[in-house]
């Protein structure tokens, strides 16, 4: 279980509990977050579950495969450093603070 | 006031229902699906779930008590009987709910085997619901074998998931090749190989003459005469949109439950979204089956069941998982008269389908670079130049740029 911080692009704050193996864009979905629409629920087949992940935490995940690389880069306005897809995320105690910021958009 | 009445607890009605919350809609939201399961994703049905990779809790859609907070009214498990638009009422079992409006997202059914060439064999089995899966699941023991009756993405889908849990798979395949009704020949003789690479053994121009067995399934004739063992069957025949109640209720069908460019039925109370809906594109009428369509047009339906007055304006897009290779398709391949091969690095590759010098879809293998850069191209009206998408040396980011 990690306590996870989901901001939406408006700036308003979500903090939910998501289980050990679940990924960070099933935190969202199941807590009905808006911003993370993950329209191909999650087999990175999509790009709609992008995120900026806190300056601080972006050395702490696991770093990005080269189809997460590519997916992101065409998501909307991508940050070289911070975006991730939410659903290449998984859940540990590891996570536990992870606080994340959506896009304005997602596409 | 009746509230909102959305029948069908899919996907489509799954995002529906969201979408009016999301949009502030605060007046009562009944759900009606006939399955037993709150609303699920069907695609890891055929893929992860059917492996065993992707437990049930994460094929929900949402939590549990996600309807609830959003209170939003579930009757699962249960069947509308009929839909009356004068008294503008639903009747489920013993009970009529009222509705200010209506939302069929009905979805569709698949094709069945006639029992005439065998299909109400016990072991025959379809790909749709969360409990035709688990029916056919414990099926799936290595050295079993497995037929598989249609060369679509679903048939090739459960050969791949049957190929890798060490069945012993055979496909068969009416047409001249599979994929045939739903990719280029590209497409096609690569999935073939793929497939043959991991043991499945892929027949095409064969048909189905019947299934054999006493009450259970043993073995099928096939339409060369052959006959072969089986101990179980798939069937992937295609799926048909499940139009009959919106039928009963008098309302236009045309290839699906017609809907104007804002997803509104002949009957200006009732709307429809998804697989069930046929809605005007360029010069006609599709009828899309995907998640995307289903996502995207029901959020549509929502905000203009609210008002908002806002044409759907569809994005095809669609995937599928088969062994190692991601496919991604952009677009609609109808009418096309020409495939530009783009190779990618590796085992990629992505086929671009051309009218003339327009751009009309992809299908890219491992690929995500090439098919998010279609899938814009696409979204944008643009057509780049051929030459340029057949030179794997060239960048196709600088095309984006207005």
């Amino acid at each position: 279980m990690a306590k996870i911080t989901y901001v939406e692009f408006g700036g308003n704050e979500h903090v939910v509990d998501v289980p050990n193996g679940l990924t960070v864009m099933e935190g969202a979905r199941d807590n009905g977050i808006p911003g993370i629409e993950a329209d191909c629920g999650g087999a990175c087949a999509c790009s709609t579950c992008h995120v900026y992940v806190d300056p601080a935490w972006v050395e702490k995940l696991p770093h990005r495969d080269a189809m997460e690389e590519d997916m992101l880069d065409f998501a909307y306005e991508p940050d070289p450093v911070r975006s991730r897809l939410t659903c290449r995320l998984k859940v540990s105690d590891a996570l536990e603070g992870l606080k994340v910021f959506m896009p304005e958009k997602q596409i | 006031m009746g509230g909102i009445v959305i029948v069908g607890a899919g996907q489509a009605g799954a995002s529906l229902a969201a979408k009016l919350r999301t949009l502030g809609h605060d007046g009562a939201i009944t759900m009606i699906g006939e399955e037993a399961a709150p609303p699920y994703q069907r695609p890891p049905l055929s893929k992860g779930y059917l492996l065993g990779e992707m437990e049930l809790d994460r094929i929900y859609l949402r939590s549990s008590s996600y309807w609830q907070e959003q209170m939003v009214t579930l009757k699962l498990g249960a069947q509308v009987a009929a839909i009356d638009r004068t008294a503008k009422t639903v009747r489920v079992d013993a009970e009529t709910i009222p509705y200010d409006q209506l939302a069929l997202t009905t979805g569709s059914r698949p094709h069945r085997l006639p029992a005439a060439v065998g299909g109400d064999l016990r072991g025959v089995y379809t790909v749709r619901t969360l409990a035709d899966i688990d029916a056919m699941a414990p099926e799936f023991e290595a050295g079993r074998k497995l037929l598989i009756v249609g060369g679509g993405y679903i048939g090739l889908e459960a050969a791949a998931v049957g190929a890798k849990l060490g069945l012993d798979v055979t496909l068969i395949e009416m047409a001249p090749r599979i994929l045939h009704r739903v990719a280029a020949p590209e497409t096609s003789d690569y999935f073939r190989k793929v497939h043959d690479d991991h043991g499945v053994k892929i027949l095409e121009n064969t048909g189905l003459d019947r299934l054999t067995g006493e009450a259970r399934v043993s073995g099928a004739v096939l339409s060369d005469g052959s006959h072969i063992e089986t101990d179980f069957v798939i069937v992937g025949v295609g799926i048909t949109p499940a139009t009959q109640l919106a039928e009963e209720a008098g309302l236009a069908i045309e290839n699906g439950i017609r809907t104007d460019e804002f997803g509104r039925t002949s009957d200006p109370a009732v709307w429809a979204a998804g697989d069930c809906a046929s809605f005007p594109h360029r010069d006609g009428r599709i009828r899309l089956e995907s998640v995307g369509n289903a996502i995207d047009q029901a959020e549509v339906v929502a905000a203009n069941m609210l008002g908002a007055g806002k044409a759907y304006q569809a994005k095809p897009w669609f995937w599928s998982d088969q062994f190692d290779v991601k496919l991604q398709i952009a677009g609609l391949n109808t009418g096309y008269d020409r495939i530009v091969t783009r190779p990618g690095e590796g085992d990629a590759v992505s086929f671009w389908y051309y009218r003339g010098y327009t751009l009309l879809a992809l299908d890219a293998m491992n690929d995500a670079r090439a098919y998010m850069i279609g899938k814009r191209l696409i979204e944008a009206g643009m057509s780049p130049d051929p030459a340029i998408i057949a030179d794997p040396a060239a960048d196709l980011k600088p095309l984006l740029r207005p």
